[in-house]
């Protein structure tokens, strides 16, 4: 029996991720999302630069419900990103370690992240 | 790169059942992870029905109950019964704990019992630890001193000084922490996870060690402290109730304040 024949065990396939871990793997996966979403912005003003007809076909690109759609997650990404990273610098200054502080800073990041996003939008729609 | 999905001789499959007495009344299942190295076959999960009325309240009475009297073939680790040793930690009901401390009626619906998470299984519940162990032994986790010990006493140490060290000298070395730890899984090779890491910071925190600019030195790496990403799976799933996070945060700060 060689040792590394040995089975690795099971890990994501049956670890109950706390709600810390879901964040944090939220906050990984938005930061990709907004370097993504940036390079759509970056289009959007090249083809604000170019102007006219080709401004028209992006405007079109970005007001069709998909493109308002991406619009709405990327605007959801930076401000969760935004929340999280807050709290991450109070983690960096060492505070908010304690199991409760660490689980109620979580929901508060979720909720003023998702707060945030609808207020922008409406925002946004009213003007 | 990190590799999510399990290997091919680490599928695990659905194994044997062991039915309760005829006449139990308070039945409970208990799910366990099997792996016997000498048939060389995929692990599985066996089932084993306990009737709670002949067993004792923790997960490790119901493991030895299943032992002793329905398949001696189960294997894991225990010693102390009773939190201090370490030796039973295991991963139950999607946590890592001690299977000592884990109340039987704390977990809903069927008890499932794995090894801890990521780790080569020798057999059964037994994880083979030698990669957590040769990390504690780099970070040197003994007092080192330059200076040479007062003649005729120990070295001192005020209360506020000892104070310091609650938190950390606790720690039974177990691995719960370190195999709850997403960036463990994808790094333990490099990262030295947070088990290691508290201990390197009960050191560093001790006034009494004069080699707190080397161990720190030690830990400036990318990998070896700066893969914590403070996703706090460690703190929260402690069995002994500490908080790796905290320390390696602490430690954190130090790098900061040193520059």
């Amino acid at each position: 029996m060689s040792v590394s024949n040995r089975p690795l065990s099971p890990h994501l396939q049956v670890y109950r991720l706390p709600l810390t871990a879901i964040t944090s793997i939220l906050h990984r996966a938005t930061g990709v999302a907004l370097g993504i979403g940036t390079l759509l912005l970056v289009w959007w003003l090249m083809a604000a630069a170019t102007g006219g007809g080709y401004f028209e076909f992006v405007q079109s690109i970005m007001g069709s419900w998909i493109g308002l759609l991406i619009l709405f997650g990327f605007s959801f990404a930076l401000f969760f990103h935004l929340c999280n990273g807050i709290r991450h610098l109070f983690w960096d200054s060492g505070y908010g370690f304690e199991i409760e502080t660490a689980e109620k800073a979580t929901k508060l990041v979720i909720a003023s992240s998702v707060v945030l996003t609808v207020l922008a939008w409406i925002l946004a729609c009213a003007l | 790169m990190a590799e999510f999905s399990l290997p091919a001789n680490s599928k695990v499959k659905i194994g044997n059942t062991h039915k309760a007495e005829a006449g139990a009344k308070r039945v409970k299942a208990f799910k366990i992870y099997r792996y016997d190295p000498d048939t060389g076959q995929n692990p599985r999960v066996d089932t084993y029905e306990i009737d709670l009325d002949e067993c004792g309240p923790m997960v490790l009475d119901a493991l030895i109950k299943i032992k002793n009297e329905v398949d001696t073939s189960v294997t894991f680790r225990r010693s102390c019964r009773e939190g201090i040793c370490g030796s039973c930690a295991m991963n139950i009901d999607g946590t890592n704990t001690l299977a000592c401390l884990k109340s039987i009626d704390d977990v809903k619906g069927d008890v499932k019992i794995y090894p801890l998470p990521h780790m080569p299984v020798v057999k059964d519940l037994v994880p083979d630890l030698t990669q957590p162990y040769a990390q504690l032994a780099s970070i040197e986790p003994w007092l080192k001193a330059k200076s040479p010990p007062p003649p005729d006493e120990e070295r001192r140490q005020s209360t506020e000084e000892r104070e310091k060290l609650d938190g950390l000298w606790e720690c039974v070395l177990c691995f719960c922490c370190s195999t709850s730890c997403p960036s463990y899984w994808w790094n333990g090779d490099r990262y030295l996870g947070p088990a290691i890491l508290l201990q390197a910071y009960r050191w560093i925190a001790d006034s009494r060690d004069e080699y707190t600019g080397e161990r720190l030195d030690e830990l400036e790496d990318p990998f070896r402290l700066y893969r914590c990403h403070t996703i706090m799976n460690c703190t929260k799933t402690c069995p002994k109730g500490l908080n790796p996070a905290k320390a390696i945060g602490e430690i954190k700060k130090l790098m900061v304040q040193r520059m």
